[in-house]
């Protein structure tokens, strides 16, 4: 047989997955939430989702292409992911232009500054948002109320998001019973009928998701379940002790960003820490930072923040926190 | 639930096509190479010279030192030349090559097929016994038993585990081994537990081969002391520490051996090998390989001549498939590739697997996205991304404080990285040079 044979060291297999799979996974895992958002948001919703991807796309490939004279890499599906989570994070009626500038903010410095795809200490969207969230207060501020099939970009009508409501009237002096009268109740929180950003009203519709990517195991639950389970219980441990002055705590877990923060933000594979050590403790301090600056910070919400700040701290978690080593613990033996 | 190692595995496509192929004898071929060094530790020393006629069966390199082992003629013939041949690390290395002339017999050696139950042999005389039969491990590491057989001081052995587990996709030699050789199988831990001072033998197999765990199970009633487990699909079970933990859940400290939580750890096909070698005075010349691969005609499980070329053995099976792009020298997870099939089938030859040209090939690396799936896949609780940059920077030292020695090279994480890095290429590169500070050090 003369035949030339590939030599390789081992292993000879592989799995299969592939970061295109992983990351179109995430997509698919974002569109029952979407699909919650175009219902209750209307056109706005699909809009700011179509300008938001397509800017990531174009800013990564052109920086790419023309800045950094690589071969572009928009097909690997992290760009889309981005683009996707931006929007999520935006009002369904924020002006076009604001989103390309937030879409660029994202992709040039949030991303591609630090060297591109696995580089990057912070999640990407999260720079953009919380960039346009203090450049743009006002409009990133005034969120449409939802209402069930609107056909309009740009509604007029406008609200606070349920954590504002409450931190306006707890501020002025009122209580959670006569508060709750003026905003939706758990149910209808977890069912999405909420102002707010267009990707995070629908709890529902974001554990779906959650399901979808553990089926999938594009995540583990470390991160998500450490966040959930930190808020409750120092939500909870505050409305046990003064339920007139705290909202409760699955108040406090449907609302905010909370479900697509903890699934979709925090568990951002480049921005998170590599073992399940490291992730209970990036989760519980996103916990307590959010429930920290939503109850005495000057922001209603903070699972934004919270993420930033524990982003820096990966680096440091991933040094000091070792996986269990196999050996490590020399059992006695019996 | 099934019982397993704690931490980390993965489950690739079994594949075991050749699962109901009964174990056929090879013909003999017209010539074998045998190399001398197909173990691991010192090359043995040849015996015989150009021209000598020899036995099966017969010594024709000797053991040159306490790691090593002997190597016997797998056939009858005359010595052709002692010149370095290609073997299948893809080296030029000696080796003893004979050209068959019939296939006569060492007088001593049983060739009847009854079995022989009691062994009358001490502990010492049997494994004085295992170490002239050049036996090594039969499920690829080639380590010769002996060595593991004798107890260092201040150590004691407290239980047997037998590996049946075959974790390794594609490969079923161990599998059939089990089926059709079940009696010889437990005769041979009879004399292993005897060696060792043990009263019990475990064996573990994972589940995908229920045929193989009741059947033993059923016979090793007829044996005192001899536990059948039968222990979930995932890879790397037959990982000797992964085993251990799997079966008397107790972990072997960083850096040591499995002899430190009182367990010593054989292969089935090493099991057998000891039987034949104590209650028939037969040595290791031959044994069952595995031949396999998605496209070839008829998956096989042969009894080879230790020395016969690979060319052959696939031949026998049905010979190389057309679209063939590479042949791995043993299981898919941690062979080698062969860069030519005129290499000869060494002791440490479990199976020989032709790839498709399509899967042949690796696909391009992209970047880490750090997705940490190598680290959660690690069976010994690294971070094979970590170990990958410091190789990669050349950072030994943070490597060795990494734990990079204890990597036990399975795979898992090459095999898992949805970024296809060629992790494990560069862990083992660091963990060579690691390797060489720690001795250094000791020197």
């Amino acid at each position: 047989m003369n035949k030339l044979l590939a030599v390789s060291p081992s292993p000879h297999v592989h799995s299969g997955e592939s970061v295109n799979k992983l990351m179109f996974n995430v997509v698919l895992a974002l569109l029952p939430a979407l699909a919650v958002s175009i219902y209750y948001f209307g056109l706005g919703a699909f809009v700011v989702t179509a300008i938001a991807v397509v800017s990531c796309l174009a800013f990564e490939f052109l920086i790419q292409k023309y800045l950094l004279k690589v071969t572009p890499s928009i097909s690997d599906g992290s760009a889309l992911v981005t683009g996707l989570l931006l929007a999520f994070n935006l009002p369904s009626n924020l002006p076009w232009w604001i989103i390309v500038i937030g879409a660029l903010v994202s992709i040039g410095i949030g991303k591609m500054s630090f060297g591109g795809l696995g580089n990057n200490p912070f999640n990407p969207a999260l720079v953009g948002r919380v960039f346009l969230l203090i450049s743009f207060p006002v409009q990133m501020t005034s969120w449409p109320l939802p209402i069930e099939s609107r056909a309009h970009y740009m509604d007029a009508l406008t609200g606070a998001t349920p954590l504002a409501l409450v931190k306006e009237g707890l501020k002025g002096g009122q209580t959670m019973s006569t508060i709750s009268e003026h905003i939706p109740n758990n149910m209808q929180l977890l069912m999405g009928s909420m102002g707010g950003s267009l990707g995070e009203i629908a709890a529902f519709a974001l554990l779906i998701g959650f399901a979808w990517l553990l089926f999938k195991k594009v995540i583990t639950w470390h991160i998500p379940v450490s966040i959930f389970v930190t808020i409750f219980a120092f939500t909870g441990i505050l409305w046990l002790i003064d339920p007139a002055h705290n909202a409760d705590p699955f108040f406090h877990l449907l609302t905010g960003g909370v479900m697509l923060g903890a699934i979709f933000m925090a568990t951002d594979y480049v921005t998170s820490p590599m073992n399940p050590k490291g992730m209970w403790i990036f989760g519980i301090g996103i916990g307590a930072l959010t429930v920290i600056i939503r109850v005495w910070g000057a922001y209603p919400e903070g699972v934004s923040f919270a993420i930033l700040i524990m982003n820096a701290f990966v680096p440091l978690i991933n040094t000091l926190v070792k996986p269990k080593r196999f050996g490590e613990e020399v059992k006695k033996n019996g | 639930m099934l019982k397993t190692f704690s931490i980390g595995g993965v489950h690739p496509p079994e594949n075991k096509f050749s699962a109901g192929s009964k174990i056929v004898a090879l013909p003999l071929p017209k010539q074998v190479s045998i190399p001398i060094a197909q173990h691991i530790g010192a090359p043995a020393t040849a015996v015989v010279a150009k021209g000598d006629k020899v036995k099966v069966g017969q010594l024709i390199a000797q053991s040159s030192g306490f790691v090593s082992a002997n190597i016997h003629s797998s056939v009858s013939g005359t010595v052709a030349s002692l010149d370095p041949i290609m073997d299948s690390t893809g080296y030029k290395r000696p080796a003893i090559t004979i050209t068959v002339e019939g296939d006569e017999w060492d007088e001593t050696i049983d060739r009847s097929t009854d079995l022989k139950v009691e062994c009358s042999l001490t502990a010492e005389e049997i494994i004085a016994k295992v170490g002239q039969s050049g036996i090594v491990g039969m499920g690829g590491a080639t380590f010769p038993s002996q060595v593991k057989l004798s107890v260092p001081k201040g150590k004691k052995a407290e239980v047997l585990i037998i590996n049946g587990v075959e974790c390794e996709p594609y490969l079923t030699s161990d599998h059939r081994v089990m089926l059709e050789m079940g009696h010889e199988l437990m005769v041979g831990i009879q004399i292993l537990k005897k060696a060792l001072g043990v009263n019990l033998a475990l064996i573990g197999i994972e589940n995908n081969k229920p045929d193989a765990i009741s059947h033993l199970a059923q016979i090793a009633t007829k044996y005192s002391g001899i536990e059948v487990h039968a222990l979930k699909v995932q890879y790397p079970q037959g990982g000797e520490k992964q085993l251990i933990k799997a079966l008397i859940n107790r972990e072997v400290p960083s850096g040591g051996l499995p002899i430190e939580v009182g367990a010593v750890v054989h292969n089935v096909g090493t099991a057998i090998a000891v039987y034949e070698a104590v209650q028939k005075n037969k040595p290791l010349f031959e044994r069952v390989v595995t031949v396999t691969g998605k496209h070839l005609a008829t998956p096989s499980n042969f009894l080879v001549r230790i020395g016969t070329p690979i060319s052959e053995v696939i031949a026998a099976a049905g010979g190389v498939p057309e679209n063939t792009g590479k042949i791995v020298n043993g299981g898919p997870m941690m062979g080698k590739a062969l860069n030519t099939i005129d290499a000869p089938v060494t002791k440490g030859t479990s199976g020989l697997i032709a790839f498709p040209a399509e899967e042949a090939k690796r696909k391009e690396a992209q970047s880490c996205v750090r997705c940490a799936k190598c680290v959660s896949v690690c069976p010994m609780g690294l971070e094979p991304y970590l170990l990958n940059r410091l190789s990669q920077k050349k950072m030994f030292e943070r490597m060795e404080h990494e734990h990079v020695l204890d990597c036990i090279e399975c795979g898992s994480c090459s095999f898992e990285c949805p970024a296809n890095l060629p992790l494990l290429d560069y862990i083992r590169l660091g963990k060579a040079e690691v390797g060489k500070i720690v001795r250094a050090r000791k020197a």
